[in-house]
């Protein structure tokens, strides 16, 4: 079973990242859950959603404490969240930066597997808006091989609707661009 | 065929509500149900639904319009959590003194103070005696599938009363997870049309809901306990069907490796997955461990429960609400009452837990099973604690 946390900020995107993730993985036959950090949300405040995903029949309820993977949607998060909370040995963090693997440990101290995309400028570029999510799925999929990331496609066109193309076009951007640490 | 979708349960829910053909629907919103009445209250504005969808002003107004129309004959639906529970509670005796079959989907939530919208039991149990049939469901297909059938129950000639499938907030109704949505001529096969037995009808009036003075209250007490309790049969019946159908089979207590176990833990809603795990993994360890889960909750299912305990040595029985200065949780109460009646005497310990939206994990059931095995063997005095209280 392969549990992911993301850390984002509060109309970020990060729950709807944490959800995409999930409709994918079953409409590809797996088993998965996805749920928020439950309560009260506010914009801009630091925010958590998680999700798990299995080949066999999921059958915790437990909130997600060992995260194999973290992903990252907002790199100013790095200051004031510990995002490697929890995280084993061989986790991995996907983050959304300029900066290379080098220069992030010199500045924030992640000792983990890093990989890394500038997924804020190519937002920008793509959507012509600051919102990481779909965009940080694509950093994701590169970086772990659970699923194919065209299996996002479906559910994003579903969400997204007339949006959808741009969210995909960055997300399959990020796809290529994203760097992975050996 | 039965579609498998990734959805939020909430949504889900309302997805199979939406199927029932429901003709009225009154509701208020509350966290953590809120995302169910939302989802109905779009499919009828966007023409999806042909309902009524009463958007009242409190919770209050919630059950008392669903009783005005379900007296009427119409199909009705609402749903609720904690302190919008509390306030319909009033309207909620009503309904199942007037034999009315409302459904209701509760998403459990604590119950203030302090102010706490999580999980727990604490409305499930504060609402206990109203006179509903209630179940409880552990993941999202199960809500869907007791929601069918409490509709089923609810509107059977032989039962009549209004019934509740309870979800735990957050835990289930905020989650995304695997579901196999039924599909209208699967509901419509299952769910026959709903005939009222009595209606309030201009043409033909009739009196509901008079004064029951000291003469007849008691009675009409007594024939309120009988109806709740002669609810079985059908419900049993009802699931029966259901599993031929959908190939689902649901029971009033589960069990999960009772056979020979020794020390049981006994569970009511999303936490026994948990649990079920956590079992797998003392089991694994060679530890004589099983599970018992509470489905139905009212009528309380006794022999079933005593059929499933019967030969364990201990048991610790897990309540998600306090019975404040009680001899324990209110669960256990029960349990510890039906132990009596039927002449059985595991050791018992209960612990609160899961309260106000704590996590219950793994290694808390596997630490619950050596306590209550610790205490037995030292032949300390059964009671209750609350499972990880700081002091």
């Amino acid at each position: 079973m392969i549990e992911i946390r993301f850390h984002g900020r509060g109309g970020q995107g990060a729950v709807t990242s944490a959800e995409l993730t999930a409709l994918a993985a079953i409409e590809e036959g797996k088993f998965a859950q996805a749920f928020p950090s439950f309560g009260p949300e506010r914009r801009g405040a630091p925010v958590m959603a998680f999700v798990r995903v299995s080949d066999k029949q999921i059958r915790t309820r437990e909130k997600v404490y060992n995260p194999g993977i973290v992903v990252v949607l907002d790199p100013s998060l790095l200051k004031i969240v510990n995002v490697e909370a929890g995280l084993g040995a061989d986790g991995l963090v996907v983050l959304n930066t300029k900066l290379s693997a080098a220069e992030v440990r010199k500045q924030t101290g992640l000792k983990a597997r890093l990989a890394l995309v500038d997924a804020a400028t190519i937002a920008m570029e793509e959507m012509r808006v600051p919102i990481t999510n779909t965009t940080m799925l694509g950093a994701l999929l590169k970086a772990t091989d659970f699923m194919p990331v065209e299996a996002l496609r479906a559910p994003i066109e579903k969400r997204f609707g007339p949006i959808a193309a741009k969210n995909i076009k960055a997300c399959m951007r990020a796809y290529q661009e994203t760097i992975v640490e050996g | 065929m039965s579609k498998r979708v990734g959805m939020e349960v909430s949504i889900a829910a309302a997805e199979v509500v939406g199927m029932t053909n429901v003709d009225v629907i009154a509701a208020y919103p509350i966290t953590p149900q809120t995302h169910i009445v939302e989802h109905l209250s779009e499919l009828v504005a966007d023409g999806q639904l042909d309902a009524e969808f009463v958007p009242v002003e409190s919770e209050h107004s919630a059950m008392s319009t669903c009783v005005g129309s379900s007296a009427a004959g119409a199909r009705t639906f609402t749903s609720t959590s904690s302190q919008g529970y509390a306030l319909m509670s009033e309207i909620c005796y009503i309904a199942a003194a007037l034999r009315l079959p409302i459904v209701m989907a509760v998403a459990n939530r604590a119950i203030s103070g302090p102010i706490n919208i999580w999980n727990d039991h604490a409305d499930m149990m504060m609402s206990r005696d109203t006179g509903w049939v209630q179940t409880v469901a552990e993941n999202g297909q199960e809500v869907i599938d007791l929601l069918l059938h409490a509709f089923r129950v609810a509107e059977d000639h032989r039962v009549l009363l209004p019934t509740i499938v309870n979800l735990d907030g957050f835990t289930l109704s905020h989650m995304i997870e695997p579901m196999f949505l039924p599909e209208q001529a699967e509901v419509d096969r299952y769910l026959p049309p709903y005939v009222p037995k009595l209606r309030l009808d201009p043409a033909k009036p009739i009196t509901m809901g008079p004064v029951g003075m000291p003469d007849v209250y008691t009675e009409a007490r007594k024939a309120q306990d009988e109806a709740l309790k002669a609810s079985k049969p059908v419900i049993l019946e009802a699931w029966k069907e259901f599993a031929d159908q959908f190939g689902r089979q649901y029971h009033p207590v589960e069990t999960y490796q009772t056979e020979g176990a020794e020390h049981l833990l006994l569970t009511m809603g999303s936490i026994s997955e948990t649990a079920m795990t956590a079992v797998d993994a003392m089991r694994a360890a060679g530890k004589k461990v099983g599970l018992a889960r509470i489905r139905l909750w009212r009528p309380f299912p006794a022999d079933e429960l005593l059929a499933a305990v019967r030969g364990a040595k201990t048991l610790s029985v897990i309540d998600r609400a306090p019975a404040f200065s009680g001899g324990c949780g209110p669960v256990c109460c029960e349990v510890k009452s039906m132990l009596f009646d039927g002449g059985c005497s595991p050791y018992v310990w209960n612990y609160l837990a899961g309260l106000g939206g704590r996590d219950v994990t793994v290694e808390d059931f596997a630490d619950m099973v050596a306590k209550t095995s610790a205490c037995a063997d030292r032949g300390e005095p059964m009671g209750y604690e609350f499972l990880n209280a700081r002091e």
